[in-house]
């Protein structure tokens, strides 16, 4: 089976974030990157999947400036055989709107005739959850969401999807199809010192973004949000603290 | 094409609205009036009458019931193929979503063969020109983002649960319209299995008085150690978000979130819990909200009604002494 992994490059998760000069995005000049922790659990279903068949092929595309290459390297590392970046301009994601970005991975896609396709439900960084299903209008292949678990079953696959509150789904699908993958289902792997070193062997082919469509939404405005809610914070240290609480755990919340 | 807002309800599986959907009205009906143009809602594969329910008692010009046999179970490309058909015959400039797993898998489909994207998960509407501006949040809800549609085309949009109140749907009473689209067999390309459970829950954290919840702050499963202890010292139930039970350090029952339980205790108390929306909608019920995180631009602090900005290292213990003197 091929399978091919999207995953994205976000800033850090406790980067310290500031909007741009222009107000409409993120000062990036300081960020540091990692991969987009859903796309990890995408890109380690693929590798089970892989391992369990025996045999195949998982290849990961990003789509990007030239710093997403840290991250193709990552997924290399951690066991993928091959890797596509995208190249984008600096504010090649920036400039296109969900489906634009959806079209740079889908184009790239195209070509490898994958049975599978798998990416996270989401991105820690805009969070809009859509690329994937995006991805699998514009290969004209059925997909699901939410995905646990997937099996291989006869032609086609028989995946376990998250469904609200608690309860779960079975649904079945041929190949080639979309999978958008929920993190928790396996627990990820680090890459090997060994990983790493055979990554340095192993191809990334970079592919030229087509140019940018216009936007059908755009963000005008970007802020840190008000605070609505008046929170007392509390200081000193941590015995006075401490102590600070328990006085309010006693006497307001007056559960002690 | 109209500038009417037309709403997508959501059917749960056993009966009813999703409540989210519910909240997608009130969104609706507030843009509506903003804009000064109609309000319509669509029921697809409305099974127990919900559709007539839904126009004897809510203000709208219409409700619109869309039935076929191919829409009896729910599936992306059932769902997709209906509400292209009925977008195409009421031609809505508005068609707001609520924010609920079902939506996430088919509306970003369904804005693709609209030539659209769906505005996901918006927090805040409001209008300012006659036109709108939808509030997402970026960064797990440390910035909003404001979003504006451009163009001729129909602009989509799905709400987060619990950022619009259910109670403020406006009431009066209006008539079903039926839409019957053409759907084919070889068009659903998914074969949905029924819904099921995993081991029954034996963790009920939604009567739970205290709670004590522990985030990715507390770095190591052997940490663990000094949470347990503080909801020892409090009588609390020990909960986790989501990344914690991921990992396995802490049973998938004791999640709290929007793919966990739903809390509303008398104290709630995040222990290196950043905040992530899945996150606070499954607590902001809370009565008092305790965080203690070492960022201070963590998004639980702006639910939380004590704050502490430190190392849950030397917080937390300490805390725990205080507790057991103090009893």
């Amino acid at each position: 089976m091929k399978i091919v992994v999207a995953v994205k490059q976000v800033p850090e998760r406790d980067a310290v974030l500031h909007v741009a000069d222009d107000g409409r995005g993120v000062d990036e000049s300081e960020l540091a990157w990692t991969m987009n922790e859903p796309d990890a659990y995408a890109l380690e279903e693929a590798l089970q999947l892989k391992e369990r068949e025996g045999s195949g092929e998982v290849v990961v595309i990003c789509a990007g400036p030239e710093r997403v290459v840290s991250t193709l390297r990552e997924a290399l590392a951690k066991g993928a055989d091959r890797a596509i970046h995208v190249v984008t301009a600096e504010d090649g994601l920036s400039v296109r709107d969900t489906l634009g970005v959806a079209r740079l991975l889908a184009d790239a896609v195209k070509d490898e005739a994958a049975d599978l396709v798998l990416t996270g439900l989401q991105s820690d960084d805009l969070g809009a959850g859509q690329t994937g299903v995006v991805m699998a209008e514009l290969l004209g292949v059925p997909h699901a969401t939410l995905v646990l678990a997937v099996e291989r079953v006869g032609d086609g696959i028989k995946v376990k999807r998250e469904l609200e509150d608690g309860w779960f789904q079975q649904v079945e699908m041929p190949l080639p199809a979309l999978l958008t993958i929920q993190s928790g289902g396996n627990k990820l792997r680090y890459a090997t010192l060994m990983g790493i070193k055979k990554a340095k062997s192993k191809e990334t082919r970079e592919v030229e973004a087509a140019g940018v469509q216009a936007r059908v939404d755009e963000v005008v405005k970007v802020a840190a949000p008000e605070r609505v809610k008046r929170i007392e914070m509390l200081t000193g240290s941590p015995d006075e603290i401490a102590a600070k609480i328990v006085e309010k755990l006693k006497f307001e919340v007056k559960v002690l | 094409m109209s500038r009417d807002v037309l709403v997508v309800m959501e059917q749960k599986r056993d009966a009813g609205w999703h409540r989210t959907s519910v909240e997608a009205l009130a969104a609706g009906q507030k843009l509506a009036a903003e804009l000064g143009v109609g309000c319509s809602a669509v029921v697809v594969g409305d099974a127990g009458g919900l559709a007539a329910e839904l126009a004897g008692t809510k203000k709208l010009d219409a409700v619109w019931s869309v039935t076929h046999e191919l829409l009896r179970v729910y599936t992306a490309d059932g769902w997709v193929a209906a509400l292209q058909q009925l977008i195409a015959e009421v031609k809505p400039g508005y068609v707001v979503f609520p924010h609920t797993y079902q939506v996430r898998d088919y509306a970003p489909a369904l804005a693709t063969r609209l030539g659209q994207t769906l505005i996901s998960d918006v927090t805040a509407m409001r209008v300012a020109d006659a036109k709108p501006v939808f509030v997402r949040q970026w960064m797990q809800g440390k910035l909003n983002a404001d979003y504006v549609h451009v163009g001729d085309g129909v602009c989509l949009v799905s709400v987060q649960a619990g950022s619009f109140r259910a109670d403020e749907v406006q009431a009066g009473a209006c008539e079903v319209r039926e839409f019957a689209p053409v759907i084919e067999a070889a068009g659903i390309r998914t074969k949905a299995g029924e819904p099921f459970r995993e081991a029954a829950q034996t963790v009920d954290l939604s009567a739970a008085p205290v709670i004590v919840s522990v985030g990715r702050g507390i770095g190591e499963q052997e940490n663990l150690g000094i949470v347990e202890e503080l909801a020892e010292a409090l009588g609390a139930e020990l909960a986790a978000s989501r990344p914690i039970c991921d990992a396995g350090w802490l049973p998938m029952e004791r999640q709290v979130g929007s793919s966990g339980q739903t809390v509303a205790p008398k104290l709630y108390v995040a222990i290196g819990i950043s905040g992530a929306i899945q996150h606070l909608v499954g607590m902001k019920g809370a009565k008092t909200v305790l965080a203690v995180n070492k960022d201070e631009a963590a998004p639980i602090f702006e639910v939380a009604d004590i704050g502490v900005v430190g190392d849950l290292f030397e917080i937390v213990p300490a805390l725990t002494k205080a507790i057991k003197s103090a009893a």
